[in-house]
């Protein structure tokens, strides 16, 4: 524990840790000292001299070393004969400081003015209008009138687009550095800085494309003017029109709260729309940051439901009695099936679905399998995060693994806390097998050939360093996080079962445990509550004569060997927000309303429950997917909780020993988070919500013993299988903006989308005769599709990196083909 | 005597009606005749030009802020070079005034940072359907006046930078 320090602020007594700076000192006092360049997240720079204040501390005779005293017995304060920056100074014991005085008011009122000068005024205009700390901190402690001349005022480009997602109004920049401090040092991507010097100061961006990071979002956040905006916002709605939903993002595992914007719109016919999302505040999540994905594609593709709705015009209707009709056959046809029914849930169901789902395949003695391409929720269920676990927590002597991951387009939010954990001194190691993000900030980095993940990680324990910063006995906290790059269902739970024998014995810990890196956002929950995998190899076979119920999940687009499989079973009753593929060789399609448009509650990656709120209504002629399955099993006889997700909630806490003892009211709670943001704290914190809805809580951790149904315990290394003959062997690899069904509605980021295309090693590719940047035919598992080549030196001169969601049929590593210069005839395409 | 009496008596009554026999009629013969009204009156809203014809109004929003019967709803866009409504980057693409709500207090013309919407004198509004009582832009805002083309426009780039034009203070 760091020692306390006490001092006096506007006569308010304050015990803070030592060195904590003076305006934090302040702000714990609830006192507002007003600030443009400082941030609490970030160092102190003390650029804009807004912060300043009074300081005196106590006087020491030279001679003695011992304090000075008033007449009175009081110790004799000696002040600064100027004024100083709150913001640079750490506290210091019996300090004084005043924030009120006519001296630091007068210092604060000339230090706006002089912001001021070469403001443009343009707030009517201004998307930070409403929300803007120079605007609010003016009318608070600015001068009511200018000393200086409107017309003297330097005129600027107002429309600079740093990047195709941020623009620069360089009027209204104020120079506070905030978004070059936070590409710095917060997201580690530098590619904005200043430019020229004195009044022509000037943010650019040395990137190429401009601006290229997948943070950059968060700079207009915590931007204390208008210059920063967003291209998806731009005169989008005043903030004091907009009305908030709390959400969680639903782009990958972390699970990041953020707020959903809401206004009715003339240009949306009158109808309730998402403007924006934002970040909400969780410490233990997300803290308030968000990356560009989850920023500008979370919302996007509930405006295609409207097109769901029209392509299926003749099967689907807003008539609540044909709905019923679907339901009823479809109820039909998985009673008359009985045990030869078979659901595939996908995660990016709430907890609330998958529970119901269960409880249905239960009743019907049908199969419930979850559809997802990574494997090893057994052991993540077991030996997961537990209460109190916070990876911002983690520092100097802990310890964290990632494996067979790029956590930079995985998770985005995860590469940022992991990052800085590590530059808090945990010591990370990093076993990948190419080059990713990450290796700049790990402490250890191991390559591996694919396909020897699981060899590997037998072999750290015996390594000196490693083996030390991982062995048992170490006092400190040790979490490790596994995906699935270049990993198949069964790969990656050969993986987490090679990592949980690192975990062994630690996990009841909080702060210790096994990370899935999932696709899905809730994944977790699906293995939480007990889900088997559908096995990717089995699935078709499995499919065939079925009566299937595919609930939010695309198999047909994923591969088609499973959209022939899906041709060959009895019958198909699909459940999706969108028009899928599988929808469209549905017998019966369900549409369900998307999360945006209902409640309910995911669990992250690190085993936190938490809940979304609705945003939007609901579209006509959709309902929630619990309601769906809920009525389904009212038709088979089996009565379940079709009424509000809540009821789920409390019914599921009540027999899934994972989830006892939650409820929305516990999920509910909120508690004292640091920095205070949003409200009357944008100066401080920035624009990121405070979050008033709930952080969350923790599952507890299942004890039994895993019975993994697709780890095989001792699989061959990849080199070993019949993968051995071939020349070259396909991965699957993440990329962060890919061709998802949620991705591509969100036009803002197309342009980072780019085309299908695999990377494959320069002298592999000579070999094949491949230049980079051309049009190649691939061969995977006996589809061919066009691509396009890219060379990457920092891959195996072996493989072929095939990224996820492109329509490429890809689940795990595989043989394949490249044909160079060819393109597919229109004949074999039909 | 008795005679005179109530005679006087009812002169005395009549002496008002007998004066105002004199005097210029007050009546106005409406709506053949109109009542010029004073300068400040706040009747039916209007939206304003420059006199190239460019909008005055940019979409800030503020009047539907300060409307305290919440009758004004506006939604802004981007300007551009090639089709210019307003002078700056932003312009109004909605912008309604529900008639039945407003109570013509005239905040909207004190929040307006461009004297864009002025509350006219026309104070003749009727309606026979709630719909009607909402006055869309094109039924708000004044024909382009001579010598100044209707909007969009096609402008030059780096003519129209500026939204909030340096302003005069109210004169009257």
């Amino acid at each position: 524990m760091p020692k306390s320090v006490n001092l006096i602020v506007d006569n308010v007594r304050v015990t803070v840790p030592e060195g904590t700076l003076v305006v934090d000192a302040a702000k714990r006092a609830g006192i507002d000292i007003p600030v443009f360049c400082y941030h609490p997240k970030m160092e102190p720079v003390g650029m804009c001299r807004q912060c300043l204040v009074e300081i005196g501390r106590p006087m020491f005779d030279r001679a003695t070393g011992q304090p000075v005293l008033e007449a009175d017995g009081s110790p004799k304060m000696q002040f600064m004969p100027k004024l100083e920056t709150a913001c640079t100074n750490p506290v210091s014991e019996g300090m004084v400081v005043l924030t009120a005085t006519d001296k630091a008011k007068a210092g604060q009122k000339e230090i706006l003015e002089l912001l001021l000068t070469n403001h443009p005024l343009d707030c009517p205009i201004c998307d930070k209008g409403g929300e803007c700390p120079l605007q609010n901190l003016t009318m608070g402690h600015g001068p009511d009138a200018s000393r200086f001349l409107f017309d003297e005022k330097q005129r600027q480009p107002k429309h600079v687009a740093l990047g195709d997602l941020i623009f620069l109004d360089r009027e209204r920049c104020i120079q506070c550095a905030r978004c070059i401090r936070f590409q710095d040092k917060i997201a580690g991507e530098p590619v904005l800085g200043f430019y020229s010097r004195g009044r022509a100061t000037d943010i650019v961006t040395f990137s190429e494309p401009g601006f290229d990071s997948i943070f950059s979002g968060n700079t207009t956040d915590i931007c204390p003017v208008g210059a920063l905006t967003t291209a998806d916002f731009r005169f989008g709605a005043r903030p004091w029109e907009l009305k908030n939903a709390a959400s969680v993002c639903t782009h990958c595992p972390v699970g990041c709260n953020l707020t959903f914007n809401v206004r009715r719109e003339v240009k949306s016919g009158g109808g309730y729309v998402i403007k924006r999302a934002l970040p909400r505040q969780n410490e233990q999540v997300n803290e308030i940051w968000l990356c560009d994905k989850g920023r500008f594609a979370s919302y996007h593709y509930t405006e295609l439901m409207g097109t769901f709705h029209a392509e299926d015009a003749s099967r689907l209707s807003a008539d609540a009695s044909e709905f019923d009709a679907r339901i009823s056959r479809a109820a039909e046809k998985l009673s008359a099936a009985k045990s030869e029914a078979l659901i595939l849930a996908g995660g990016r169901l709430a907890n609330e679905d998958l529970f119901n789902l269960k409880q249905l395949a239960g009743s019907l003695g049908a199969k419930i399998r979850f559809y997802t391409p990574m494997g090893g929720g057994e052991y993540t269920t077991r030996l997961g995060l537990s209460a109190g676990s916070n990876l911002g927590a983690l520092g100097k002597g802990d310890t964290i693994l990632v494996v067979a991951s790029d956590l930079y387009n995985e998770a985005p939010l995860w590469f940022l806390r992991v990052k800085a954990a590590a530059q808090r001194g945990a010591t990370l190691i990093l076993a990948t097998a190419r080059a990713t993000k990450l290796d700049e900030f790990a402490t250890f980095v191991v390559r591996y050939p694919y396909g020897d993940e699981v060899e590997t990680i037998k072999g750290l324990v015996g390594r000196e360093k490693i083996g030390a910063a991982l062995a048992a006995g170490s006092a400190g906290n040790l979490v490790v996080f596994y995906g699935s790059d270049g990993l198949g269902l069964q790969g990656s739970a050969d993986l987490a079962a090679e990592c949980a024998s690192l975990l062994d014995g630690r996990a009841s810990k909080a702060n210790n445990g096994l990370v899935g890196v999932w696709s899905t956002p809730n994944a977790q929950g699906a293995w939480e509550l007990g889900l088997s995998p559908a096995d990717d190899g089995n699935l078709a076979s499995e499919l065939k004569g079925k009566t299937v119920y595919i609930v939010a999940a695309d198999p047909a687009g994923d591969d088609p060997r499973l959209a022939e499989a899906l041709q060959s079973a009895k019958s198909v009753i699909v459940q999706d927000i969108l028009t899928t593929e599988t929808t469209r060789l549905a017998e019966i399609v369900l549409p369900a309303a998307a999360y945006t448009e209902r409640e309910g509650t995911y669990t992250s990656g690190e085993r936190r429950v938490q809940r979304f709120y609705p945003a939007v209504p609901a579209r006509p002629g959709t309902r929630p997917d619990f309601s769906i399955t809920a009525a389904i099993a009212k038709k088979c006889g089996l009565e379940l909780e079709a009424r509000s997700a809540l009821l789920v909630m409390n019914k599921l806490a009540a027999s899934e020993t994972a989830f006892a003892g939650l409820s929305y009211d516990r999920l509910s709670q909120v508690g004292d988070q640091w920095p205070e943001v949003g409200q009357g704290n944008l100066y401080y914190g920035g624009t990121s919500y405070q979050n008033t809805q709930g952080l969350g809580a923790h599952l507890s951790l299942a004890t039994a013993a895993p019975v993994s149904s697709t780890a095989s315990g001792k699989r061959p290394a990849l080199k070993e299988t019949e993968l051995r003959f071939a020349k070259l062997i396909a991965v699957p690899v993440t990329k962060l903006y890919d061709q998802g069904t949620t991705m591509t509605p969100a036009a803002l980021l197309n342009s980072h989308v780019g085309d299908a295309s695999v990377s494959i090693h320069p002298a592999a590719a000579q070999k094949i005769g491949l230049s980079n940047g051309g049009q190649a035919v691939i061969k995977l598992n006996g589809v061919e599709s066009e691509v396009k080549i890219r060379f990457d030196e920092s891959i195996p001169a072996s493989v072929v990196l095939v990224y996820r969601s492109f329509g490429l049929p890809i689940s795990g590593p595989c043989a394949v083909e490249i044909l160079a210069n060819q393109t597919i005839s229109a004949d074999s395409k039909a | 005597m008795r005679l005179v009496e109530p005679f006087l008596e009812m002169i005395g009554g009549l002496k008002t009606t007998l004066f105002t026999i004199f005097e210029k009629p007050v009546t106005v013969q409406y709506p053949e005749e109109k009542r010029q009204v004073s300068k400040r009156y706040r009747g039916r809203h209007e939206l304003k030009r420059y006199d190239n014809g460019l909008e005055k109004c940019i979409g800030c929003a503020l009047c539907a802020a300060a409307c305290p019967a919440d009758a004004i709803f506006v939604e802004s866009s981007e300007n551009t070079d090639a089709q210019r409504y307003s002078p700056g980057e932003r312009y109004a693409s909605t912008y309604e005034i529900n008639m039945l709500r407003c109570i013509y207090c005239g905040f909207c013309e004190d929040a307006c940072p461009t004297e864009a919407i002025v509350l006219g004198d026309n104070y003749e509004l009727t309606f026979t359907d709630r719909r009607d009582a909402i006055y869309t832009k094109d039924m708000l805002i004044v024909p382009a006046p001579k010598g100044g083309a209707p909007t969009p426009q096609v402008t030059q780039p780096g003519q129209f930078t500026r939204s909030v034009p340096a302003m005069q203070d109210p004169q009257d």
